[in-house]
């Protein structure tokens, strides 16, 4: 598999993450190395074997629709980057 | 008194010998006096470590006192705890004061332990060397020039070094268990789902497992009887009975059969360390276990897996942080999407975006298939391999590590080299298995050397007995570099 800078840019921006071009090479270097390592996983057959997802075969635990969680608003409020009257402020996405 | 085991501790406290206040005042004293060398601590708070002492005394003093009641416990910085600063390594929770515990900051709470401060970690728990941190690198106490492993790698210098009687860990893909070899202390990585992962900070949430980190096997039983336990709020926290993980530490091995993957001895060792694995083995023979040569066929696919599964998680557990309710947040943005993007390329650093990249590129349309589902079926072989081993042992054994500590920005600019760090650890979280590392001698510039136990689901206090079987019979757990 070969990656390109545009690769590297188009994932970059899909994680919301910002990324230059020299940044988008020398990730491309890094991560085409990365990818390497990775496809050494392609020459074992798989067809046959189920995902396995989890560590455990566990299932999702219901709990009885109750709030068990007190109002804590100001508090977590106190450490975000910027709010006003109770609301976390964002640049404005809606004209 | 630093190098006192926690039952000693323990013993000095409820005999009044010495007060928590006290012993907690030593090792904050003796923090301010190494920690400048080592970094080993992101923060220290001697306010609320000396108020948790004082209630901890009053507790000793109420005969209340349970077996850690007064012990400073060093916490990686990855456990949120209210009032805290709680970074995880990283700028992006520079600014970040936890406005609630975690469910192992609360066991350890009610326990009557105190904290003694938040150690220094790899950004997000990503890399093997600890210097990745935002806060800048660890140095192993053995070997300034060497690194201490990572990603616990502060928690493995306090022990090791005497900064704290015992310490936190998690494990994502040896992140417990390399450093603890590094830096020649005892650590283990419980069975997956043992140990809460609520309020601990998320990087592979189906690989991660907190676990504790100590200079002995007696102590870390100790320390896993508080650490485990039933979390509602951990969705993958298992509910079972309480156990005594202490309970088999005086057993005797005879018969014990012990299986020796031969893929964990092939080309890829050093000869120090495979040295040193030997006289281990030798030791385990004397005590009358036996060794078995067993196979686990797709072990080498261990890493590739792992750097498919835990970059894919990753990249969703950090798209959290988006600069909106914590966390940083860039000064200049020109609209939301803006803000996102800056905020998270400012906020973390090159190892964590690469794994988000890699992460967020084999989830991506078209590709999900080839990478992530064949991760997962290449983990399910993984699995099988170890339960047909178990069939014919009782216990995995091999070295933690391929060589000892590097040395600092010896790999810093190879990831694939450093990812090849965790080359023996990373099945056990890939299977969920339990897995430590316990310290048996030293190779290539007198750096420590770990051995590698792996055991089969919840088979913990066996693993400890057999940890400890061996620290009564040979004294490397017992060597401090300080």
């Amino acid at each position: 598999m070969t990656l390109s800078v545009s690769d590297v840019k188009r994932i970059a921006d899909l994680a919301y993450i910002e990324i230059d071009d020299n940044e988008a090479k020398e990730t491309l270097t890094q991560l085409s190395g990365i990818f390497n390592l990775i496809e050494s996983m392609q020459a074992v057959d798989t067809s046959t074997v189920e995902p396995m997802s989890h560590a455990q075969s566990v299932v999702q635990r219901l709990r009885e629709d109750e709030v068990t969680e007190t109002d804590q608003r100001e508090l977590y409020q106190s450490i975000a980057p910027q709010v006003e009257a109770g609301l976390y402020l964002v640049p404005q996405v809606i004209e | 008194m630093f190098n006192a085991s926690l039952k000693q501790l323990s013993i000095q406290l409820a005999g009044k010998k010495i007060s928590s206040t006290e012993l907690t005042s030593e090792f904050l004293q003796r923090i301010k006096q190494l920690n400048p060398e080592y970094n080993a601590f992101i923060t220290v708070n001697e306010d609320l470590s000396l108020a948790q002492a004082r209630a901890a005394d009053q507790m000793i003093a109420a005969g209340q006192a349970g077996p850690l009641t007064g012990i400073p416990i060093a916490q990686k910085d990855i456990f949120c705890a209210k009032g805290w600063l709680t970074t995880c390594g990283s700028k992006m929770l520079s600014n970040f004061v936890s406005p609630y515990d975690a469910g192992v900051i609360e066991r350890f709470n009610q326990a009557g332990a105190v904290n003694i401060g938040k150690t220094n970690m790899d950004e997000f728990a990503m890399g093997s060397s600890n210097e990745t941190s935002y806060y800048g690198p660890v140095k192993n106490p053995w070997d300034q020039a060497a690194v201490p492993g990572g990603s616990s790698g502060g928690a493995a210098c306090a022990v090791a070094a005497r900064l704290a009687p015992a310490a936190t860990g998690t494990d994502t893909g040896g992140s417990i268990r390399q450093p603890a070899a590094l830096c020649g202390i005892s650590g283990i990585k419980p069975t997956y789902g043992l140990v809460s992962r609520y309020g601990m900070i998320a990087f592979a949430s189906s690989l991660d497992q907190g676990g504790p980190m100590a200079k002995s096997a007696e102590d870390l039983a100790l320390l896993l009887n508080v650490m485990t336990g039933f979390d509602p709020r951990d969705s993958t926290s298992l509910q079972r009975d309480v156990e005594d993980y202490a309970r088999d530490l005086q057993k005797p091995l005879a018969g014990l059969r012990i299986g020796l993957p031969k893929e964990y001895f092939a080309a890829g060792m050093s000869n120090d360390v495979a040295s040193a694995i030997d006289k281990a083995l030798d030791e385990y023979r004397k005590l009358g276990a036996q060794t078995v040569e067993i196979s686990l066929p797709n072990a080498p696919l261990a890493i590739p897996v792992y750097y498919v599964l835990a970059p894919a998680e990753a990249s969703s557990n950090l798209s959290r942080f988006d600069g909106v309710r914590y966390g940083h947040r860039a000064e200049s943005y020109s609209d939301l999407a803006d803000m996102y993007r800056k905020s998270r390329a400012q906020g973390f650093g090159p190892e964590v975006k690469r794994r988000i990249l890699i992460g967020t590129y084999v989830l991506s349309h078209g590709y999900y298939d080839a990478y992530y589902i064949k991760a997962q079926k290449l983990r399910r072989l993984i699995a099988q391999d170890f339960a047909e081993a178990y069939q014919q042992c009782d216990i995995i054994m091999g070295p933690t590590t391929p060589t000892v500590a590097f040395n600092l920005g010896e790999k810093s600019g190879d990831p694939i080299q450093m990812y090849l760090s965790d080359i023996y650890t990373s099945a056990a979280n890939l299977t969920g298995m339990p897995a430590m590392s316990i310290p048996v001698g030293f190779g290539d510039k007198n750096r420590p050397i770990g051995l590698h136990i792996i055991g089969n689901y919840f088979k913990e206090a066996q693993m400890l007995n057999v940890a400890h079987q061996y620290q009564l019979a040979t004294d490397w757990h017992s060597r401090s570099p300080v």
